[in-house]
């Protein structure tokens, strides 16, 4: 089936995710979605799977324009979307999985739909027990499943958002195998990734989005350079600021692992010193997060060890790591930051550490009165964290962490932000790091990680580089990286 | 919308549920065939005819208020401890063990027993804590299950071990002995010290949420687990604690039954106070300063209803309707509420 997609205009609030991109992929083709973070590729891709509408553009099947309001009206017109976080009912059945979303009537042919999904397997090599249960399988083989259901139900286009990450080695050769199949049958697959090695082996059209618009398209042979210039178009202004003088080692790690369900980072050594700002560059969930919780003694090290100053706090709990000094600021403001429902002066004494029975009000007032004068908040003590604009929930973030860190771990520390508050939020910082304080943070802006940074390191897919010089590097090199790939 | 405006709106919604709650009754009555002004009179008058009766609404007041105040705290933190009423009972049961066990003076027995309640209350709501947060129990469950639990052992030991001489019945145990009772108003069940002892509760509690550390620290994790555990609240060991408190409250609720009301273990010793306690909290907007005015509502609907059957031929029942429908009626609006700001925002 030939899709077509005409200048989509999608708008989150403020936010244009997607401002008139278009795509056009060709029946049994494999066709490239590439860009970085908050490039539009995943909304894009929803709104092409039903499951998202959108504000203007048009979408063409074989030429005739449709229109749909669900997931379900576009399975019906044989447009299936493999979501990067498998969307199945991990305590049902891979079978019960299997059978949803098909058919009217009451009556479900389980041992017809018992058939189906053997023939399916045994077609593609994939081997799931149609009884187990889909929360004891690897998220490898919960991609299978969605893939075989989509299939089953027809699909003409199927769609994968960043497939490749969580699963494993052989689980992706098998995937990529499956997927020319499809192709040489003739149905159409959409491929959306930031790793360039994949999209240059399996894809004979690559479109490139950048800030919701096409950037560019190339088709094989693909060039990585092309790709990157592509990616990450902008020229990086060399780094003005004087290198700070760098005191004791502060952060150690010795060869650390972190392993959830979703993915392993692994062999993470690195060594920050005391005034030193590390940038973490890298997509979205390629394990950033995971060394800064773990860093900040919130995520358990599965292997290796993590000293602060010099003390060994591998198996030590969150609280130790509070009174070492360290502290961590997430991107999410309000579910991981601040407390929706308590007002900055309960904020403010909440991070009073006292041993106190009862809370001085007085002096907490007095407290959030002077964050509010320092940090310049536009709100008053009495003012609901929730009710503050984003720019004032971070900056009463900052406001609340005590004066003497050694260690301050920011994720996205300036993301949503305008300019004037991302400059100001890195004069308060960059103060810190003048008295001492070792910055972590994370960010997809690359020009804020070089601007800022002293080193960086790039996470790929679980793997952290070693860390580069942020005056020496380039955005080609650092593209390169991120896209999981040494130059 | 000024200041004034909005508290006059506030007033207004709170009034509201209870208004819906009247009409719906008011509807059932009517269908029933009987005439709602009669049935409302009943339940006031059977609530304030005499000072005895009034002093009935306060002997039921005393649990409820106790139950609310330990509610508070877990609710605080943002759980749902279904399990007060079996906390409540496991405070009788250690109360009576006690008695049993120990014949002693009043001076010391009198203390001792209304001590052991709180003591086995905290026991049976850490149950429920660890349940929660270590075994990954929903505490809803948790408390529903140590409820039956608790009613089971109850069965058990009226109809077992501690069945009176001459056979056990449903009326429960023999009378505890003249020493453990507690002191009451003459011809009355009201103790002045099981309702000087609720007030204290509810008291403590409102100051404990509103001036205490520990009590910032619960709002937080309740409203906010995650954030609050990355500010340094250790969200495992308050939790635990929350529950402790509130059955300590419960424990000692259970104990009064005992001791003050029956003087004796009857099967229904926790009289459903538990259940009705939580939508106490809920009707408060778990706020302790509103807790007595909803307690004292429902301690007057509690009193006044069984008049119902008496005079009118009405299943006393219909006063937890009325009960029942008016925390229906707030939960409704104040989701309608939330959906419309909401929407506006």
């Amino acid at each position: 089936m030939r899709i077509e997609l005409r200048d989509i205009k999608k708008h989150f609030g403020p936010v244009r995710a997607n401002d008139g991109a278009s795509l056009q992929v060709n029946t049994g083709t494999i066709h490239g979605l590439l860009g970085e973070n908050g490039a539009g590729k995943t909304t894009l891709m929803k709104i092409l799977s039903g499951y998202q509408p959108y504000d203007a553009g048009e979408i063409l099947l074989d030429g005739c324009p449709v229109r749909f309001s669900s997931p379900a009206e576009a399975i019906r017109a044989g447009i299936g979307m493999l979501h990067q976080d498998p969307m199945d009912f991990p305590p049902l059945s891979v079978l019960d999985n299997f059978l949803l979303g098909r058919g009217r009537g009451l009556a479900q042919g389980r041992h017809e739909g018992e058939k189906k999904l053997g023939e399916l397997c045994q077609r593609f090599g994939f081997a799931l027990d149609p009884g187990a249960l889909v929360n004891s399988l690897t998220v490898g083989e919960r991609q299978q499943l969605e893939l075989m259901r989509l299939l089953s139900l027809g699909v003409q286009v199927v769609i994968l958002d960043e497939p490749t990450t969580g699963i494993s080695a052989p689980q992706k050769t098998l995937l990529f195998d499956t997927l020319h199949k499809l192709a040489q049958e003739g149905l159409s697959v959409i491929f959306v990734s930031h790793k360039l090695d994949e999209v240059e082996a399996l894809c004979s059209r690559v479109t490139v989005l950048r800030q919701g618009i096409v950037a560019g398209e190339a088709v094989a042979p693909l060039s990585s350079d092309q790709l990157v210039q592509m990616m990450f178009n902008q020229r990086l202004s060399p780094s003005t600021r004087a290198g700070a003088t760098l005191g004791e080692v502060v952060l150690e790690l010795q060869d650390a692992a972190v392993r959830t369900y979703r993915l392993n980072a692994e062999h993470m050594t690195l060594q920050v010193r005391s005034g030193e700002v590390i940038g973490l560059a890298g997509l979205e969930g390629s394990g950033q997060r995971l060394l800064m919780l773990a860093c900040a003694g919130l995520e358990r090290l599965a292997a290796g060890r993590l000293l602060i100053s010099g003390r060994d706090m591998t198996h030590e709990p969150y609280a130790r790591f509070l009174e070492a000094g360290v502290a961590f600021v997430p991107a999410a403001r309000l579910e991981e930051g601040l407390v929706p429902g308590l007002t900055l002066c309960e904020h403010a004494a909440l991070m009073t550490r006292t041993d106190d029975f009862f809370v001085r009000w007085r002096d907490a007032e007095a407290k959030a009165q002077r964050m509010i004068g320092d940090f310049n908040i536009v709100g008053r003590t009495e003012t609901m964290v929730q009710e503050l604009s984003g720019g004032n929930q971070q900056r009463a973030i900052l406001a609340l962490l005590r004066d003497d860190l050694r260690l301050l771990i920011l994720e996205h520390p300036t993301r949503g932000l305008d300019l004037e508050s991302t400059r100001w939020i890195w004069g308060k910082l960059l103060q810190r790091r003048e008295r001492g304080t070792a910055i972590l943070f994370t960010s997809t802006d690359l020009e804020e990680l070089v601007e800022h940074s002293d080193r960086i390191v790039v996470f790929s897919g679980g793997v952290m580089s070693a860390p580069v010089d942020a005056g020496k590097t380039t955005v080609e090199e650092l593209g390169f990286m991120i896209g999981g790939r040494q130059r | 919308m000024s200041a004034r405006h909005l508290r006059l709106r506030g007033a207004a919604l709170a009034l509201l549920p209870v208004l819906l709650a009247l009409v719906f009754t008011t509807a059932i009555l009517l269908v029933a065939g009987a005439n709602p002004f009669a049935a409302y009179g009943n339940i006031l008058a059977g609530a304030f005819e005499s000072p005895r009766k009034l002093a009935d609404v306060a002997v039921a007041a005393v649990p409820l208020l106790l139950c609310a105040a330990g509610g508070l705290i877990t609710y605080a933190a943002g759980l749902w401890n279904i399990g007060i009423e079996g906390q409540m009972i496991a405070g009788a049961l250690a109360t009576t063990w006690l008695i049993n066990a120990l014949p002693l003076p009043s001076y010391a027995l009198l203390p001792l027993s209304v001590l052991a309640g709180p003591s086995r209350g905290t026991l049976w709501g850490l149950l429920a804590g660890v349940l929660r947060t270590f075994g990954q129990v929903n505490e809803i469950f948790a408390g529903l299950g140590l409820n039956f639990v608790a009613t089971a052992l109850t069965n058990y030991l009226i109809f077992g071990p501690w069945k009176p001489p001459d056979g056990a019945t449903m009326s429960g145990t023999d009378p505890f002995p003249q020493a453990a009772w507690m002191p009451t108003l003459p011809n009355a069940r009201m103790s002045l010290i099981s309702f000087a002892l609720a007030l204290i509760a509810i008291g403590v509690v409102y100051g404990v949420l509103r001036g205490t550390h520990w009590g910032l620290k619960l709002k937080a994790i309740g409203l906010n687990a995650q954030a609050a555990r990355r500010m340094g609240a250790d969200t495992t060991r308050n939790m635990l604690l929350a529950f402790a408190v509130c059955g300590a409250l419960a424990g000692l609720a259970g104990s009064l039954q005992a001791t003050a009301v029956y003087r004796r273990l009857i099967p229904q010793i926790s009289g459903g106070y538990g259940y009705l306690s939580l939508l106490v909290v809920l009707l408060s907007g778990s706020r302790a300063e509103w807790v007595p005015l909803v307690v004292f509502f429902f301690s007057v609907v509690q009193v006044g209803s069984p008049r119902l059957e008496l005079r009118l031929q009405l299943d006393s029942s219909l006063g937890g309707v009325l009960q029942a429908s008016v925390a229906l009626f707030f939960l409704l609006i104040r989701g309608l509420r939330e959906r419309l700001e909401g929407k506006r925002e």
